[in-house]
């Protein structure tokens, strides 16, 4: 047999490495324009070392606050994500059983993926201004972003649903255990790692909401929001500090979740005799 | 309300929407026995059981347990436990706190029902995989763990969701003794569901045999293959040789027929395979009418007189044997 590789490797490992360099490319000069020396600029050369644009991003801006918008961020993914895990959940595990109406229901719950992102907004924020009510982060933003986030919920838990043996809940029912035992030791368990799944899905994806978000959010800005506000308005290294800090934190988030899930298993398995 | 019995159905019907799984069918279960329910997929023998378990809805009709009417009760309140198809092992659990899970159910403290988990495990010779995962035990382990599960809230009748069909054939015939002992030494009735007739034969005090929703017979495994009711029960048992007799079908056992190439009597036929089978040969004949037989012949008389396929024979038979069949 040859061990030689066809040139056709050659060429899609070309490839493959090109769109690695696209995909990545951009984000890396940016951490690396991140550290800009005190008096550089937004593009190279870099003149110097600092981690001035890191302290920047702590003082309250004339433009912008970056620290307390981060915060609003994080409690509203927070939120979003508890939400749409419940009602995935819940959605998952009803739509199992198949009552007159589910198909229409399915397509109209998922239809909101499809719909143009500011148009989504646009109408939540109509729809508030003509009932009178005040926007805010968790009323018209908290509602646009589930109409984002939850459809996403959604379809992972239908596939999720779809694996799970039904007889460990007949199994459960057969052992004496109650709707709510059979849900809180055994259905909920077995789906844990789908769920977080969900969870952390509707995180990430609330945490950089951009569309939905800024016709609805109120008088207080998102992350993304005031990040674009900053880009609009003064361009300094600062806003490369933000996005190196935002990667850490995403980062962060995954490990993080990681190392849970592994500890988990690690739990499970030291069981071992 | 006969207390003979610990499992009665009463014209019990399954229907979903308009198709009749199990019409109206009527069965009584003594008290201790093993009974097994059998028939091709689709002929409501798993349905039965679900109904009997209280996990599928009874569109008609009653089911008594020990003389009690539980239809309509929740499966804890029936006294049965059910092992499932899949052993439905609770992956996320040891195998101590899968047994332990029901005695958890009902608030027994952690102590006392890792305890009495334990002495079930030991029940099941399982003592020393306790603390490890369904998934890191083998498919006969699983079975045990589960029938240690089903076992410890005291059944007064276990239900048995086709035991055997996810273990290989060596450990099935293991297992199989394993199951009949444990009905024995513990006294209750065990009612198990399965397509394969050997297993049947083989368990069976009292064999159910279904078709399409109906029971067509019932009676110890040596009624039935002695007597098989039609020549679907015939064909199904096996061993049986069904052929058209000058007043309706009838069957004959294959270990009971001769092949007498030369003598009068009996039926042409022309040999289509010889299998040998080590004690027996198997010899598949096609009658000159066109249906099928096959022969049992010990060794020692096939290799006296062995044949060749293609060859023409005789198919005979002592009309003792014969058994006339009701279709």
């Amino acid at each position: 047999m040859d061990d030689r590789r066809p040139f056709t490797f050659y060429l899609l490992a070309g490839l493959m490495a090109l769109f690695l360099l696209f995909l990545y490319g951009p984000m890396v000069i940016i951490y690396v324009l991140s550290f800009q020396g005190p008096d550089g600029g937004v593009t190279f050369p870099m003149v110097g070392l600092s981690t001035k644009w890191f302290g920047d991003i702590l003082r309250p801006g004339q433009m912008a606050d970056i620290p307390a918008s981060f915060g609003r961020s994080l409690l509203l993914a927070a939120l979003v994500s508890v939400l749409t895990v419940v009602l995935s959940v819940a959605a998952g595990l009803g739509f199992r059983r198949r009552f007159p109406g589910a198909g229409l229901l399915f397509y109209v719950a998922i239809a909101s993926l499809v719909m143009p992102s500011l148009l989504v907004g646009f109408g939540i924020s109509l729809g508030f201004q003509m009932l009178g009510l005040e926007q805010g982060l968790f009323t018209s933003a908290l509602g646009a972003q589930l109409t984002w986030t939850l459809p996403f919920g959604l379809l992972t838990m239908f596939a999720v649903v779809a694996r799970f043996n039904r007889s460990y809940e007949e199994a459960a029912t057969d052992l004496g255990a109650n709707a709510w035992q059979r849900l809180r030791y055994v259905t909920v368990p077995i789906l844990l790692p789908g769920i977080i799944g969900v969870g952390i899905g509707a995180f990430t994806l609330s945490y950089d909401e951009y569309a939905r978000t800024t016709l609805t959010i109120g008088s207080h800005n998102t992350l993304p929001l005031e990040i674009y506000a900053l880009i609009a308005s003064d361009s300094t290294p600062v806003l490369f500090a933000i996005g190196t800090v935002t990667t850490v934190v995403s980062f962060t988030l995954i490990g993080l979740t990681l190392a849970v899930v592994l500890r988990l298993q690690r739990r499970r398995s030291m069981r071992m005799a | 309300m006969d207390p003979r019995y610990d499992v009665e159905l009463v014209d019990v019907s399954k229907r979903y929407g308009a198709t009749t799984a199990v019409d109206a069918i009527s069965l009584r279960i003594p008290k201790a026995s093993y009974c097994c329910l059998l028939g091709p997929s689709g002929c409501g023998k798993t349905s039965t059981l679900r109904m009997i378990a209280g996990h599928e809805s009874i569109s008609g009709g009653d089911v008594l347990i020990d003389g009690r009417n539980v239809t309509g009760l929740p499966p804890v309140k029936r006294g049965t436990a059910m092992m499932f198809q899949s052993y439905a092992l609770f992956p996320h659990l040891s195998c101590v706190d899968n047994v332990a899970f029901s005695l958890r159910m009902r608030g027994v403290g952690k102590a006392e029902r890792l305890r009495k988990a334990r002495e079930f495990l030991d029940l099941v010779q399982l003592g020393a995989y306790a603390e490890r995962l369904p998934a890191q035990l083998s498919g006969g382990q699983q079975q045990r763990v589960a029938l240690a599960r089903a076992l410890i809230i005291g059944p007064q009748v276990l239900l048995l969701d086709e035991p055997l069909s996810a273990l290989d054939p060596f450990l099935r015939v293991r297992v199989r003794e394993e199951l009949k002992r444990l009905q024995r030494e513990l006294g209750i009735t065990f009612i198990h569901v399965t397509h394969s007739q050997d297993e049947a034969m083989a368990l069976a005090d009292q064999m159910v045999m279904m078709e399409d929703g109906h029971i067509r017979q019932v009676g110890t495994p040596r009624d039935v293959f002695e007597r098989p009711a039609s020549s679907f029960i015939a064909r199904f048992i096996g061993g049986q040789n069904v052929l058209t007799g000058s007043a309706g079908p009838i069957a004959i056992r294959a270990d009971r027929c001769r092949l007498e190439p030369a003598g009068p009597g009996g039926v042409p036929a022309s040999v289509v395979a010889v299998e040998y089978l080590g004690t027996v040969v198997r010899v598949a004949l096609k009658t000159n009418s066109g249906e099928e037989a096959s022969v049992m012949v010990p060794d020692h008389v096939y290799y006296a007189a062995p044949v060749e396929p293609g060859s023409g024979t005789r198919l005979t038979w002592s009309p003792d044997d014969e058994h006339a069949l009701a279709a």
